[in-house]
């Protein structure tokens, strides 16, 4: 959904393209023939899909999640780190990143948190509605490149919800990774994402598991501090590890420091970043870091591609 | 493709034809100013002008598109709309025909958008070579006096007549139906050189670029830093005037609204601009280009550096539109590209 055309379906630089029912070669009248053209069958790059809620649970007090079917019965078909634009109709469209790994097939799941007018309204849905969908948009993250090597995901606050689509695609094929290393750090216990999940992972004994908070409080009993505060507690191969960094703006600067601390190469650093994205195509200009449209040359870039643009850390 | 002539009788007679078959636009006189509006008479076309109030892109892009069609009661359905009326344009400069070339691009490129190019292959373009330039004009130096594609008719005046060349079969099947045409003789197509090499000098010597179009890219990347951004930006009243007068700038915003019973509405696409403030916040608050020399220098570099990078051209056409649409006058690319010239 929202492919718009193909790669190999361009139209010719010039002249510009004809209309659908101007035949080939033939001379119409182009001053008479047309009108406004419904065009229901043709691709447009805006027009979503139609979905349906079919789970929802809450997260935390601003954050839910929401298990999402395409009402074609197909598979989302996404890419872990890609997003989607969610319709409400009347309302608008939001970008919300995909949570769950493609390798869950069937339905995704989209962990929303209510910022504006569009999550406020998805809230309020309940099992059963129905929304658009467009996408998955997006670049992925490099779960290719990574196989055979160790990953050190670095997830702050709601950054774990693209994370995590990236993190249970390499669980699912656990064999092809080597060393999984996850740090996760939210503000306080209560805005802790993935509750169950988090305490799976740290169970494993197949992943090294490290979490923090910024501020604890009385039952908490775990690791206090920011989570660049967790880099001491391991050590790590350069020549083998990828770090993935996902959180809010602030972070990024810091936990890039301690990966180049503990000498990971530009190369291998991988962030997903955030801006306004509306159109996700990469036509409204909104979602803009210096040269860069973050909805298609992101939101997952490598730091060595993007350390020398200046709007981007 | 083709050369011809059409006296300016002639040439009457093919507008006045073209306006009984179909939608016509063209450009006219408004007040003391010229201005792109629906033909319903010959006689309102002035084809000798400066230059239009806004450009006539908005016959290919409008302010407001439909997008889509959806209702929620009794059943959720959703329709894409694309809006592709046809419409024949009289009146285009070359300048303002090169800016819709690269609209053409950018909509083509990596994911083509439909919606534009339909509406965009539905639009017929007279272009017509200019016979004078606005006072704030600077294409001479921007390499835009001259287009080679993009149009389907190009008329220059060459005194009681005019050379009419096709661009397109388009074109030609225009002139095959609604026009009487005359063989140019050498005579005429001399005329019609002579004109094409005074083009590089319609502009006033004032409006000349400090540094020549080449340069310019490389200029404007190494001043990142330079205070002539926050300088100029200082007085920047973030209104949006020069997004909203360029031939050359469309980034929109989708917005959508249902119908008072709840029951249907649609989404449409609208002109948005980088200069506004809000243009890079999201839900959370959070600003991506909050101050206002940020977002002014945003501008200059997609232009001239980040769209030259994609697209090898400077996306400015030196309409001279923005210099002249700007208060506080701090937008003219020419006085800032000698500010930056002046730095090295």
């Amino acid at each position: 959904m929202g492919e718009g055309q193909g790669e190999g379906d361009r139209h010719s630089r010039s002249p510009p393209p004809r209309l659908p029912h101007q035949g080939g070669g033939e001379m119409v009248n182009y001053l008479l023939d047309g009108g406004i053209i419904m065009a229901t069958a043709e691709q447009s790059l805006y027009l979503p899909e139609l979905a349906t809620i079919t789970k929802t649970s809450p997260l935390t007090a601003t954050e839910k999640l929401f298990e999402i079917k395409l009402n074609s019965g197909k598979d989302l078909g996404h890419k872990p780190g890609q997003f989607v634009e969610v319709s409400l109709f009347g309302i608008g469209e939001a970008p919300i990143s995909i949570s769950s790994s493609p390798t869950k097939k069937g339905a995704f799941d989209l962990a929303i948190r209510k910022v504006g007018n569009v999550t406020n309204a998805i809230h309020n849905l309940a099992s059963g509605a129905i929304i658009g969908i467009r996408g998955p948009f997006g670049t992925n993250f490099p779960y290719e490149e990574t196989r055979g090597k160790d990953i050190l995901f670095v997830a702050g606050g709601i950054g774990l919800v693209p994370t995590r689509s990236f993190i249970n695609y390499v669980l699912d094929k656990r064999l092809d990774y080597n060393r999984v290393i996850i740090f996760f750090g939210a503000r306080t216990p209560k805005e802790r994402l993935f509750v169950e999940e988090l305490g799976e992972w740290k169970k494993r004994s197949d992943v090294e598991y490290h979490e923090t908070v910024d501020r604890g409080d009385e039952n908490w009993s775990g690791n206090v501090g920011v989570i660049t505060t967790l880099f001491p507690k391991i050590k790590i191969d350069p020549k083998n590890t990828f770090c993935i960094v996902v959180g809010p703006p602030v972070m990024y600067r810091f936990v890039i420091k301690e990966a180049l601390n503990k000498h990971i190469p530009h190369h291998r650093i991988y962030v997903s970043l955030e801006r306004r994205m509306k159109c996700g195509v990469g036509k409204c200009g909104h979602c803009q870091i210096n040269g860069v449209y973050c909805c298609k040359d992101g939101p997952v870039f490598n730091y060595s591609n993007i350390m020398h643009l200046k709007e981007a850390l | 493709m083709t050369h011809s002539i059409l006296t300016n009788e002639q040439l009457k007679v093919f507008v006045q034809k073209l306006i009984t078959k179909g939608n016509v636009v063209g450009i006219q006189r408004k007040e003391n100013k010229y201005a792109f509006g629906p033909l319903e008479n010959v006689d309102d076309l002035t084809l000798d002008y400066d230059v239009a109030l806004v450009p006539p892109k908005q016959y290919i892009y409008p302010q407001w598109e439909t997008l889509l069609r959806f209702q929620t009661e009794p059943s959720v359905k959703v329709e894409s709309v694309m809006e592709a009326e046809p419409v024949t344009v009289i009146g285009v400069h070359p300048y303002d025909l090169k800016a819709i070339n690269q609209l053409d691009r950018f909509f083509e490129d990596h994911q083509p958008d439909n919606n534009y190019l339909k509406r965009r292959a539905a639009v017929t373009i007279i272009a017509v070579t200019p016979k004078r330039a606005s006072k704030w004009a600077f294409w001479s130096s921007m390499d835009s006096a001259h287009v080679e594609t993009g149009y389907d008719l190009l008329l220059t005046d060459i005194g009681e007549k005019y050379v009419v060349e096709t661009g397109t079969e388009r074109g030609e099947d225009l002139l095959k139906k609604y026009a009487k045409t005359e063989k140019a003789s050498t005579e005429d197509l001399q005329k019609r050189e002579k004109i094409r090499l005074s083009l590089s000098d319609m502009c006033a010597e004032k409006r000349r670029l400090a540094a020549s179009l080449k340069e310019v890219p490389a200029l404007i990347e190494s001043s990142y830093e330079s205070e002539v951004w926050e300088k100029q930006a200082e007085k920047c009243y973030g209104c949006g005037s020069c997004v909203l007068v360029c031939p050359t700038c469309i980034c929109f915003d989708v917005q959508e609204e249902m119908s008072l019973d709840l029951k249907e509405g649609k989404r449409w696409r609208v002109w948005d601009g980088c200069l506004l403030e809000n243009f890079a916040k999201i839900g959370s608050g959070e600003n991506f280009r909050e101050e206002r020399a940020d977002r002014f220098r945003h501008r200059f570099f997609r232009k001239g550096v980040y769209l030259y990078n994609k697209f090898g051209e400077v996306h400015c056409v030196g309409c001279g539109r923005c210099s002249e649409a700007c208060l506080p006058d701090i937008a003219d690319p020419v006085q800032v590209i000698e500010k930056l010239k002046a730095e090295r």
